[in-house]
């Protein structure tokens, strides 16, 4: 090579490299095109539930209400029952999470790849069978009724997204990196603690949201197994012909459905690790 | 087989042959099921597979960078589990980025903001962050372009020159293993070496018809590209300086039979030719004939140096120092032919043999 060309060499190098410069954001779109977006984005829903919760309240306090609506229609009540709700969620939720993702870790080992599809087929029926049938199937099985029957029905409901989300996200995860690690000296538990999972998160959060707004949505037949939640403002609707209470729990439960969903999604954007 | 520690090896065959597989073995990776690795002295399966990988720089094709960690988190990974304290990481990757080519301010940066050298750069700086003895690398520039591959190549070259590791380098071209190795593993199906040599024994003496296809067509020219210019001997060439006068110039010319006279600054670069009508005509030297490009510095290959002849106008090429640009000599057609003949002394020391056969032959 002659001299010219080799120093030549160093300017030709920053020309492909030059437009990696500058640091990623969103692809596409100026810094605050995108930031009017995502403030769009994370505003449009709460506006929207906030409207829906006002419409409620302004068309329930405009009618006369007959002593049986009063009863139910009171914000004490409400309260006492959406927080029984939030109860069996949140309980079943943590539960929930903790033993699928235990349970998608240990499938995704070595070792456990044979068994595998059973407990996935398995946790497959959990879901697929009716979630009432489920409920009440428990309670009647066991004889029990209450708070622990509904979080154990809600748990069998909400395992196999998780379980799966899990499995896959893990799997996923592309084996040149896990095989850079191995090859650095990483035990297998390194391995999983700091590449397999934090990999996998994005779909295991996925999973664990899905499973989120199932058990949220889930818990209001809670009331059937008498367990209390928003359920009982719907039944109560139902059974004594007032529609009014009816459509006020049932409006009632997919707002906070809906909420529940909309901080997962936040919390799904914030937990994400960077770099993905 | 034998690898001697500051080598570079590399391990070449087709694919499928097990080229790989016999690399991943020496940090068992792959397990071996027969047959003994030692590492000084140690036989590598006595010891704990990942204190042993800790201590065994790691490069893949895939290169394989955590995703979800930043550079400087990635650089980390070993002196972290080796316990190092933060300011001693932090130091050394101060160290490794600056020693691969990495601006220090990608520290903070995820692997998918950089381009594909610069991620293979930082690749090999996370496989030397514990500054390891061995470094096994697998197909490491395979999966960039060619351009950036030779410069990739060509860097880790000068930078082996200062690290000195013993290194296990896989590929499949036969290319980079000429230009990378020290001694060259042949591999045939089943990883069974068919020939381990300097790649200057391999291309002129090649073990079997095996090596001899694998090498495929030109490897007498391959064989050029591992010889230096510096390492033949040059041709006589009357030189003189821009400030000569004409007649000192012309009497140089004369005396040396040649056509040409080759020009010198006073600094002792080379600047111009001319022959003896440009002289005669009288024109100041500076403008006198033709410019001098056809330079190569002293470690230029053969190849190149043949290269540079070919496009050049007269043939030849002008061989200048690589650090001050001053003249050491000319190369011609005829002086390079002389070194290719040096290169091949089994094909004259066949030849007669053959011949004596002949005449035992009846008539």
């Amino acid at each position: 090579m002659s001299v010219q060309e080799t120093q030549e060499a160093p300017r030709r190098e920053e020309t492909p490299e030059s437009p990696q410069q500058q640091p990623g954001g969103k692809p596409g779109g100026s810094p605050g095109r995108s930031l009017g977006w995502t403030l769009a984005r994370y505003l449009v829903m709460p506006v929207f539930l906030i409207l829906v919760c006002l419409a409620l309240y302004l068309a329930i306090s405009n009618r006369q209400l007959d002593s049986i609506e009063q009863r139910s229609l009171n914000a004490p009540y409400i309260i006492h029952t959406v927080i029984r709700h939030l109860e069996i969620s949140a309980v079943a939720t943590v539960l929930v999470v903790l033993i699928s993702v235990t349970a998608g870790i240990i499938l995704t080992r070595p070792g456990m790849r044979r068994v595998a599809p059973y407990i996935v087929g398995i946790a497959s029926t959990g879901q697929a069978l009716p979630s009432i049938g489920v409920i009440v199937l428990i309670a009647v099985l066991t004889g029990q009724f209450g708070f622990k029957i509904a979080v154990v029905s809600l748990i069998i409901y909400a395992f196999l997204p998780i379980l799966r989300n899990t499995m896959v996200g893990i799997q996923q995860v592309d084996q040149s990196i896990i095989e850079a690690g191995r090859g650095m000296g990483m035990t297998n538990t390194a391995v999983l603690f700091k590449i397999e999972l934090p990999l996998a998160i994005p779909i295991m959060l996925a999973g664990i949201r899905t499973a989120l707004i199932i058990v949220v949505g889930t818990a209001a037949l809670a009331t059937f197994i008498n367990a209390g939640g928003m359920g009982d403002i719907i039944n109560t609707g139902i059974k004594l012909s007032r529609d009014t209470i009816l459509l006020t729990g049932s409006i009632l439960t997919a707002v906070l459905a809906l909420s529940v969903d909309y901080i997962a999604g936040i919390a799904e954007d914030v937990l994400k690790p960077r770099g993905l | 087989m034998d690898i001697y520690e500051g080598e570079i090896v590399v391990y070449v065959g087709p694919s499928g042959c097990g080229k790989t597989t016999t690399m991943k073995m020496i940090n068992r990776i792959i397990e071996p099921s027969s047959g003994r690795i030692y590492i000084s002295n140690e036989d590598v399966t006595d010891s704990n597979p990942d204190e042993l990988r800790r201590h065994i720089g790691y490069v893949i094709q895939q290169i394989g960078l955590f995703p979800h960690m930043t550079i400087a988190d990635n650089i980390a990974t070993v002196p972290k589990m080796l316990g190092w304290d933060k300011q001693r990481i932090s130091k050394r990757t101060d160290e490794l980025l600056e020693t691969v080519g990495i601006p220090n301010s990608y520290r903070s940066r995820y692997p998918k903001e950089l381009s594909g050298g610069q991620r293979q750069r930082i690749g090999v700086a996370r496989a030397m962050a514990a500054d390891p003895p061995i470094m096994l690398m697998d197909e490491p520039f395979g999966a960039v372009d060619p351009i950036t591959r030779e410069r990739l190549q060509d860097e880790f070259l000068r930078l082996q020159q200062e690290i000195q590791k013993t290194i296990v380098f896989v590929t499949h071209d036969i290319d980079e293993a000429i230009k990378m190795g020290d001694r060259i593993a042949i591999l045939r199906e089943q990883s069974v070496i068919a020939q381990y040599d300097t790649p200057e024994t391999i291309l002129t003496d090649p073990a079997d018809q095996y090596v001899e296809d694998f090498i495929g067509s030109g490897a007498s020219l391959k064989r050029l590209s591992l010889s230096k210019v510096e390492d033949i001997k040059t041709a006589e060439w009357p030189v003189a300086h821009l400030d000569d006068s004409h007649d000192d110039v012309r009497g140089k010319l004369e005396q040396s039979g040649r056509e040409y006279v080759l020009l010198l600054d006073e600094r002792d670069k080379p600047k111009r030719w001319v022959n003896r009508e440009d002289i005669e005509q009288g024109i100041p030297l500076k403008e006198a004939g033709w410019p001098a490009v056809a330079i190569v510095e002293r470690h230029s290959s053969l190849y190149d140096t043949l290269d540079t002849m070919i496009t050049s106008y007269r043939g030849s090429a002008i061989v200048v120092d690589e650090n001050d640009g001053k003249y050491r000599g000319v190369v011609d057609f005829e002086t390079v032919l002389a070194a290719i003949g040096e290169m091949r002394p089994q094909e004259d020391t066949i030849a007669p043999d053959f011949i004596a056969e002949r005449e035992d032959l009846p008539s």
